[in-house]
């Protein structure tokens, strides 16, 4: 069974506890949303960079030369 | 002049799932957490996933990060949990733990906290490395309480893994 460590910081005291079955089940779900929330910002993302590297393309510059406009 | 103080740390005997900083005082202008992590996820990397109050909302962070020679920067909205924190994991050289610090200023103040994070992922390759720099933000007035941190991908932190808290005062 994986445990968690806990540390009181008024005391100092270092507790390790077994992990509960609900408390698996909320961290396997923090998991879960902590890396859906990282793809979705991912997915972002690539949008964005495929839809820069469209306009330059319509643009017909580079994305050095895009810099240096906006320089 | 800022004086730290060490208020508690844990350097992990065996296997560990998460670790949590309860009851942490108001004594304290700011907080600084040290941290050497490497987790179990089969991978050279992991990332760590750091909740404040047992609350999962109401977080974001805007990140710069290196990953080999490619630099990116992105933005997490509305996220449950502060990340991404890279840090080591189980295929990452033998015995190499990230080097990690998270700040977080005027956290007992009544509105919301900015953090602030420097991680590297410690690996022996020419590519598969990583250091990130992160300013997030928890948007909640309660003064902090305690901090969890747990591994997104893999199940465990490993043994000598270490989590270091200090409070600042007269920062």
């Amino acid at each position: 069974m994986p445990h968690k460590i806990i540390v009181d910081c008024s005391t100092g005291e270092t507790t390790e506890v077994e992990l509960t079955a609900e408390e698996i089940v909320d961290q396997e779900a923090a998991q879960k949303a902590a890396e859906a929330e990282r793809k979705a910002q991912e997915v972002i993302a690539a949008a964005k960079a495929t839809a820069k590297a469209a306009l330059l393309d319509k643009l017909g510059i580079t994305a050095e030369e895009a810099t240096l406009l906006l320089s | 002049m800022a004086t730290y103080t060490l208020i508690s740390s844990n350097v992990l005997s065996s296997s560990a799932a998460s670790v949590t900083f309860s009851a942490i005082p108001a004594t304290y202008t700011d907080l600084v957490l040290r941290i050497s992590a490497r987790s179990d996820n089969a991978d050279y990397n992991e990332n760590m996933l750091i909740t404040i109050n047992s609350t999962s909302a109401n977080y974001s962070t805007t990140y710069l990060r290196a990953i080999g020679s490619t630099a990116s920067s992105g933005r997490n909205s509305s996220t449950s949990s502060l990340n991404p924190v890279y840090v080591d994991a189980n295929t990452a050289t033998s015995n190499t733990f990230s080097s990690t610090e998270v700040y977080i200023p005027s956290y007992i103040v009544s509105q919301s906290k900015p953090i602030s994070g420097f991680t590297t992922v410690e690996n022996n390759s020419a590519t598969s490395n990583i250091i990130s720099a992160t300013a997030s933000l928890w948007g909640n007035s309660a003064a902090i309480t305690t901090l969890n941190f747990a591994p997104v991908y893999g199940t465990n932190w490993l043994s000598t893994s270490s989590f270091y808290l200090y409070g600042i005062s007269n920062a």
